[in-house]
Parts: C-alpha cells; structure tokens; sequence
C-alpha cells in the first residue's frame, strides 16, 4: 500500500513537470528564506463592447428617427451628432463601429473557424435594420465617422450630380475590396483605412491622420466625402434605405413646389420635379432600357473579365502572397536587402517552396474573388445606367431615399408648415 | 382596394426581410459567440521590436512579464544587465531596458528578484531576447487586456512577422508561456 501510494506520487509528478514543457537552462532556486513568488498581473479585459453600448446604440437610433420623424429638427440632430462624436468617436475610441462590424460579419460567413460576439452582430444588423423602416437614420447623426463630417461641413458646394454619380462609384469598389480582402484572409480593410478612428485616438501612424485632416478640409466645403463616395456600409444602409417603409419628408404637409429647399441639400439627394425636356417619347425611352438591359449581361461580362485580369495585382494584398513573391525575389538575388519580414521567415524553418505552395493556394481564391469583384462592378453601373434612362415623372421635391442622410439640412428651408 | 392590397404585401415583404436578414446573420455567426480579445502567442514570438511602435497607444498595450517560477533568480541576469557592463549592479548604465522599467531586488545569495514595473514598460523585448538566449526565457510578452482598447483590426497583428497575434476568449484572455495559470491569481 505504501509502495502503491509511493507510485502514484511519482508517476503525478513526472506528468506534473511534462506539462511544463519549457527546457530550463538554470534550474529554478530552493530558497532557504521564506521568499513567496509573486504572482504575475494580468488583469481581466476592461468590458469593451457590452450590452449596454448596443443598447446605447439602439436608443441613439431611435432618437435620430423620432428627431426626424416626429420633431423635425435639425439642431436635435446636430446635438445627437455632438453626442455620437464624444461617445461612439472619443469615448468608445471608434471600435467597434457598425462600418467595421461588417467585416466581423463577412468574416463570420466565408472563414472558418472565425467567431463573432452578438454585440458585433447587434452593432452591424440595428442601423441597417433601422434604415430598412426609417431611411438612413443612422447616417444622419449615430455613425461617428459621418458625425464627424457632418460637423466640418460648414460652407458646403455642391458638385455636378454626374460627378456625384460618378465619384460615388468609389462606395461599391471599396464594399467590394473590403470583400476580397476578408474572404481572402488578408485583412480587414475598412478599418486599416478608415481615417476618423485616428483622430479618436489621436494615435497612429501620420500618413493616416494627414490623410484624415485633408478629408475633413475637402469635406468643409465638400460635404461628408466619405460618406458618399467611399463609405462601404453605405451602400448597404442605400440598399436598405431604398426600400424603406417611412422615410424623411422636405414638407410635412403636401409639398407647394416653391423651390427654397432646392439648394438646401449638399448631397444631391434631393430629386426634383422632373424638367420638361426630359420627358421625352416614352417609345424612345423604351427603346433604350431594352437596349441597356440586352447589353448588360455582356457588360458584366466584360467586367469579370477585367476583374480577373487584375488578380495578380490585387492578390498582394494577402501578406502570405506578398511575402512569398519578396523571398522569391531575395533567393533570385533581384533585391538585395532582406526585410523583418523575410527574415523572420527565414528562421522560422518553413521552406520557400512551401510558402509559394500556400500563395498559390491563396491566388486561387483571387482569381475567383477578382472576377466575381469585376462582375459585381459592372452590374451595379449598369443598374446605375439603367436607372438613369427611367424617367420618373416626378412633380414635387422628394429626397432620394437610397443617398439621402435624413439629416435634416433641408428642415429649415421649407415653408410649409405642418397641417397647413 | 388593389393600392391597398400592394402596400400589405410590401409591408409583409420588408417584415420578412427583416426577419430573415437577422435570422441569417444569426445563424451564421450565432454558434460561436464570445467576445474576443487580441492576444499573441509568446512560443511564436520573434522579439521584432514592433509590438512597440505598432500599437495604436503610445506606450503599447504590449507589456513584459516575468514568469517567476521559471525564472531562474540569477545574479547576471542577461535580461536586465547590459551585456559586457563590468558591474553586476543597478547602475543606469548596466540596464538594459531602455526605460528601466525592471527592478532588482536581493532575495538570498545568490538570487535576484526581477520586477517589471509595467507603466514604465514599452513592450520592446530586448529583456525577452537576452533572456530566451542566455537564460530559462521566463520573460514573455503579452497584451495587457485592461489597457488595449480591442481595435476590431490590431495594428500591431497586421505588421507582425512571425504571425504570433490571434483572438481569444474573454473566459481567457492570456497565453501563459507554460499554461500553466496558478501563478496568474493569487488563490482565492
């Protein structure tokens, strides 16, 4: 029995230490004093993104919508926004962000093995759900990176609605990169880039906070740059918002067409009763959608085409191809200095001709991402084409439910008052 | 009483939408949810340095540790001592750490207590290399998850080299060189 118990204690022992796998050079001392170890300090994390900031997230959107709906004022906006801006910007310091949950989210779906807390979730459904009823409520004054705009934008102009149309391309390229560069594995885009989170934090590199100044100086005259021509949740919220079952309205009460609120909207979201002179033949008009629409699946593709003619390019925006393609060049002797990089890989024992195994693997992936981007591309310009041929006879002043903010800017200019 | 009819319909329409959109997102991200934090694997680290100049705070989030039950107590610790100073002693000129952020203590001869003060602390390894190279390794790197503030992308993950960063459970938010945790709390 002795000899039983003996054996067990020796045996706990030995895989007590083959747990603690670390080889020690010295061996650790037998103090003679009755020296206690301390124990190291590693605090819990600080309860970053918690129920109650979705929950403040919820109640900042149902505020905007009832300043929209039911106050219809533009200064309860603009304090909502100052609110967004101290909490979600300098409080909360940017993350996470709605704009950057759909990354979480896109990860969630194409990666295995990625997780998602519900707060994320909470963070990425509430505005697009919002907008889904409201329009884009949380555009006009909940998302920190538009509040921060909203609030420069002090002697806006407004551009050409074909430069507009044009520059806001830019939304959908971005959504679509922000894709590849997720799907792929190779990083989340949005907030790599996104230039208002820097000045949150007062951090970062200076490129990125030059970056985020110049923004904010276009967008003192150029209202919310960002927003329109980049913003990638955007376009999503657009797709939403069109749909939307309530949406802001110019005039509470029917519509006199006294044209004050026409140069109220810096965002060229105010469509106008249609002109004369557009209204043409509707045979024409016909014509030229049938036209359009048998020309489009051509088009889209043409444009996968061209999307899969820029995987080469496009797929360095995976470290792992990227590195592969540099410890190429350094063994062909193309370069000659080694980046941290390379060297790091280097004492790492994996071999070239694996890595350019997994880069291979990796290209794969943006052949098929390249060209799905590409067909992606042309089909929404060709949707954007198709609806610029579909006259709407339209007769009073009404925001376009897909670009307008709901932020309120044409309040002010419009006469009519309610039940008048 | 047709207009009427499409409006119901579209109602219903965006209802469901609704409804299936979340339910979607749900059921596509739902099994595996628990917030995350940015944690780095001190097995995989390289020492690069970057973790210091990378993170979005300034100082980084990125703090040493000194495990004390591997550490082995030496008088010339590698880790705290310049190399080649001719006095074992806490001279500022015999320190390695570029802010001083260790502190030495006499325990019983021939052993040394090695503190590290962590507001004073940068994250810049070098304590972490010399000690890996010449002792038992028992200073590692880790995020201290009480001052990072969990950017939804890590600064310091993007640039890494070796690849070390990845995101663990809020239940444990450390990577313990040994994984061994009995010396992370003090017992309750």
């Amino acid at each position: 029995m002795k000899y039983l118990s003996l054996a067990i204690a020796t045996l706990s022992t030995l895989l007590l230490q083959s747990a603690v796998a670390i080889e020690l050079k010295f061996a650790p001392p037998d103090f003679e004093t009755d020296y206690g170890m301390p124990y190291l300090f590693t605090p819990q994390p600080d309860g970053r993104n918690t129920p109650w900031e979705a929950l403040i997230l919820f109640g900042a959107l149902s505020a905007t919508t009832w300043m929209v709906f039911k106050a219809r004022s533009r200064r309860g906006l603009f304090a909502i926004s100052v609110f967004s801006l101290l909490f979600f910007g300098f409080y909360r310091q940017g993350c996470i962000c709605p704009v950057g949950s759909t990354q979480n989210v896109m990860a969630a779906v194409f990666l295995p093995n990625v997780g998602i807390s519900w707060i994320i979730v909470a963070f990425f459904v509430l505005p697009l759900l919002f907008s889904l009823f409201f329009g884009r409520v949380f555009c006009a004054s909940v998302c920190p990176l538009g509040a921060m705009q909203e609030l420069v934008a002090i002697a806006p102009i407004r551009i050409s609605p074909a430069l507009e149309r044009v520059l806001g391309l830019g939304k959908y390229l971005y959504l679509g990169l922000a894709t590849l560069g997720v799907a792929t594995g190779s990083g989340f885009f949005i907030c790599r880039y996104d230039p208002f989170v820097r000045i949150y934090r007062m951090a970062d590199n200076y490129s990125m906070l030059i970056a985020a100044a110049l923004i904010l100086l276009i967008g003192v005259f150029i209202a919310r740059p960002y927003c329109r021509f980049l913003c990638p949740y955007g376009v999503l919220l657009g797709w939403m918002s069109r749909f939307s079952k309530h949406h802001l309205e110019i005039p509470p009460s029917p519509c006199v067409e006294c044209r004050l609120c026409e140069d109220s909207c810096p965002y060229n979201a105010i469509d106008m009763p249609t002109p004369q002179h557009l209204v043409g033949d509707p045979a024409e008009g016909k014509r030229r959608v049938r036209k359009l629409l048998f020309l489009s699946p051509l088009f889209i593709l043409l444009g996968a085409l061209g999307g899969y003619m820029m995987y080469e390019p496009l797929s360095h925006m995976n470290p792992t191809v990227s590195l592969s393609e540099r410890i190429a060049k350094e063994d062909r002797k193309l370069v000659q200095e080694s980046i941290l990089e390379s060297e790091t890989f280097r004492v790492e024992g994996k071999t070239a001709a694996e890595l350019h195994t997994e880069s291979l693997a990796i290209k794969e992936q943006f052949k098929i991402g390249s060209a799905l981007l590409g067909a992606f591309m042309a089909l929404i310009i060709s949707i954007k084409l198709v609806e610029l041929s579909v006259v709407k006879k339209r007769t009073i002043y009404e925001p376009h439910k897909e670009t307008c903010f709901s932020c309120g800017r044409c309040y002010p200019y419009c006469p009519v008052e309610e039940g008048a | 009483m047709s207009e009427r009819k499409k409006l119901d319909r579209r109602d219903f329409m965006r209802t469901a939408a609704a409804f299936s959109f979340t339910g979607a997102t749900w059921m596509a991200v739902g099994q595996k949810a628990e917030a995350k934090y940015w944690q780095l694997d001190p097995a995989k680290c390289t020492q690069c340095g970057r973790c210091t100049t990378h993170c979005v705070l300034n100082p980084s989030a990125v703090k040493c540790l000194n495990q004390f039950d591997i550490c082995g107590y030496c008088d010339l610790c590698f880790g705290y001592l310049q190399p080649g100073s001719r006095d074992l002693d806490t001279g500022a000129e015999n320190q390695l750490c570029p802010t001083a952020a260790i502190e030495r203590k006499f325990i019983e001869a021939p052993y040394y207590e090695y503190k590290i003060h962590e507001d004073k602390c940068i994250g810049c390894a070098k304590c972490v290399k010399a000690c890996l190279v010449f002792g038992n390794g028992s200073f590692y790197l880790q995020i201290r998850q009480d001052i990072c503030i969990n950017c939804n992308e890590c600064s310091i993950a993007k640039s890494c080299p070796s690849d070390c960063f990845s995101e663990v459970p809020e239940s444990d938010p450390y990577m313990y060189l040994t994984g061994d945790t009995y010396l992370a709390h003090p017992p309750a």
